[in-house]
């Protein structure tokens, strides 16, 4: 277990490089002089020549490059083009409505999806069944940005039950933070419920076929037990690897969500900085995502023993 | 054609998102004859309109006409749904391939699909968009390099298992050429799941489209398109709900229509996938 978890760390290595290379290397491969881009039309010949000096844009890139990524595992993401704060802190100060989102939503998403999907597999192709499949596929066709905004005139304008748009900070109120959160994690949700109850459904099915069922049904276990204490169990390695893979989709997400709903997090720190063009920021936010992405699968790769004693490493 | 509607009746997904799909692609290509407005006109007397019979469904905050502006919107969302399918089903098939038989492409291509695909589909994009101008092409081209991977993935796949049928060997023993093996008796095996995939991807890249547009980040302003109309609707929301509603029903009945077709196409081509997913 220990050589492969120490096997398995070293394998994220290239990813992340690769992750590295292609959010640095951007800025050479994209047409034209990056500095004299980045400054924008009306910039002076000392704007772009201080861009040029904060990319280090003068010197060969593999130079800059390694210089660059020692700063990065330092934890130096570099400084803003725009206002020359450095991009660290920046993330820093706007992760907490980004992070308690994100968290809210996976959290509400497993526990409403995972029964919404055995449910379905043990009535399957009832009208509950069909109900919820029909849910789940339009789920997956409304755009997250629509729910949101359906959810926010639904439940807050006219019902007026939770702020429409808006974030109120952790020291105002832990609960008051949370509220403005509500309709969010909805909005956020609703496509990663739907992917999660669409592979807990289909995995239920397939194991309910398996040999060791038809035995527990034949000695007399009954349909409840059969689904919620022999299937379920052998069926938690398709339903975590989706859960894993699916935080990608609770990424991109975030972003367009915290646009409808006015929150100051990492997403709208990433749409003012398109605006502004300030690519540090953006490369400072995509690798700390990335590298977030590759620890969830990481971890959920390590789990899978956890649920299945069978797998030897 | 008997055959064909005899497929569509078996198979009522692929016919109900077939038909809306179908019904969309007219809306785009007749735009010119279904609306008379031109759908950047600016008109300021008009300003933030409810609809109305003048404005079927109301004008936006510089006065242009939403309806027109919604109708001419399907143009730039099934020509991005479309182009990237096709773009990253040919690249994403020819790195899959090759990455599928020749071993030492196999481990550099993997590490870098591997990489692409750790970051979120919308931040690469943005990545991409803001270190270039806004346009058209570039979100294509954008939302085609986040896709490829999952193309890449799904050929090589196909492939390395291919490549282990017994007719495959026989195809080597009776000494056809790495090339003929390839196209002759792997690729044609790989359509019809490519095929699904492209569909797939079809809708998720007009909803990356609809994203980045409505975010800023996407088509430049002035060409119509529904996440544009939506941004341009975010201001006023509250009062003025329509400039949102109408771009919003229709981005979701495009997605609904190609996913249905996707889902049908999935269980048409194979009959144990229904059950998953």
């Amino acid at each position: 277990m220990f050589a492969y978890t120490i096997r398995r760390l070293l394998l994220t290595l290239p990813v992340m490089l690769v992750v590295a290379i292609f959010v640095y290397g951007l800025l050479d491969l994209a047409p034209g002089d990056p500095a004299v881009f980045l400054a924008g039309d009306d910039a002076t010949l000392e704007d772009i020549a201080r861009i040029r000096m904060t990319l280090g844009l003068d010197q060969p890139f593999y130079q800059r490059f390694a210089m660059w990524l020692g700063r990065v595992l330092q934890g130096d993401l570099g400084v803003s083009l725009f206002t020359g704060v450095s991009v660290t802190e920046m993330i820093v100060q706007r992760m907490a409505p980004t992070f308690t989102l994100m968290f809210m939503t996976l959290c509400v998403s497993v526990l409403v999806a995972i029964p919404l999907g055995a449910l379905a597999a043990w009535r399957h192709n009832r009208a509950y069944d069909r109900g919820v499949m029909i849910l789940a596929v339009l789920s997956f066709s409304i755009p997250t940005f629509v729910v949101g905004y359906i959810l926010a005139w639904g439940l807050g304008i006219e019902l007026r039950w939770l702020p429409v748009q808006g974030y109120v900070p952790y020291s105002q109120g832990i609960w008051a933070s949370i509220r403005t959160l509500i309709l969010p994690t909805l909005a956020l949700g609703s496509v990663y419920i739907a992917l999660i109850t669409r592979i807990t459904r289909a995995t239920l099915l397939e194991t309910m076929s398996q040999d060791y069922v038809r035995t527990a049904r034949a000695k007399g276990v009954g349909n409840k037990s059969i689904l919620f204490k022999h299937a379920l169990k052998n069926s938690a390695i398709p339903i975590v690897t989706v859960i894993g893979s699916g935080v990608a989709l609770l990424i991109s997400g975030a972003v367009v969500t915290e646009t409808v709903f006015s929150i100051p997090g990492l997403g709208r720190l990433t749409v003012d900085a398109i605006l502004r063009k300030d690519y540090p920021i953006i490369q400072g936010v995509i690798l700390l995502f990335s590298f977030m992405y590759v620890l969830v699968n990481l971890l959920i790769d390590l789990l899978y023993r956890v649920f299945d004693p069978r797998i030897k490493y | 054609m008997g055959k064909f509607f005899r497929f569509l009746l078996r198979h009522p997904t692929v016919a109900v998102g077939g038909t809306l799909l179908l019904a969309l692609i007219l809306m785009a290509v007749f735009a010119p004859w279904i609306v008379s407005k031109d759908p950047m006109a600016l008109s300021p007397i008009h300003r933030a309109r409810v609809p109305s019979d003048q404005f079927l469904f109301g004008t936006d905050l510089l006065g242009r006409d939403v309806f027109a502006r919604v109708v001419y919107g399907a143009r730039v969302s099934l020509i991005v749904g479309f182009t990237v399918a096709f773009l990253s089903a040919v690249i994403g098939t020819i790195i899959g391939l090759t990455s599928g038989f020749v071993r030492w492409v196999d481990a550099i291509v993997m590490r870098i699909m591997d990489g692409l695909m750790s970051i979120p589909t919308i931040l690469l994009a943005i990545a991409l968009i803001a270190l270039t101008r806004a346009s058209l092409e570039n979100v294509i081209i954008a939302i085609t390099i986040a896709e490829v991977p999952r193309v890449v993935r799904l050929v090589r796949g196909l492939a390395l298992s291919l490549r282990e049928q017994p007719y495959v060997e026989a195809a080597i023993a009776a000494g056809a050429s790495p090339v003929r093996v390839v196209f002759k008796h792997i690729f044609p095996n790989t359509i019809a799941a490519l095929t699904v995939q492209t569909t797939y991807i079809c809708g998720l890249a007009i909803l990356a489209e609809a994203s980045l547009s409505f975010i800023g980040a996407g088509v430049p302003p002035s060409i119509p398109s529904w996440g544009n109309i939506m941004a341009e609707g975010r201001a006023l929301w509250q009062i003025k709900p329509h400039m949102i509603a109408f771009p919003a029903v229709f981005l979701s009945i495009t997605i609904l229509s190609i996913n249905m077709l996707g889902d049908g196409l999935r269980d048409a081509i194979d009959p144990r996938m229904a059950k998953r997913i």
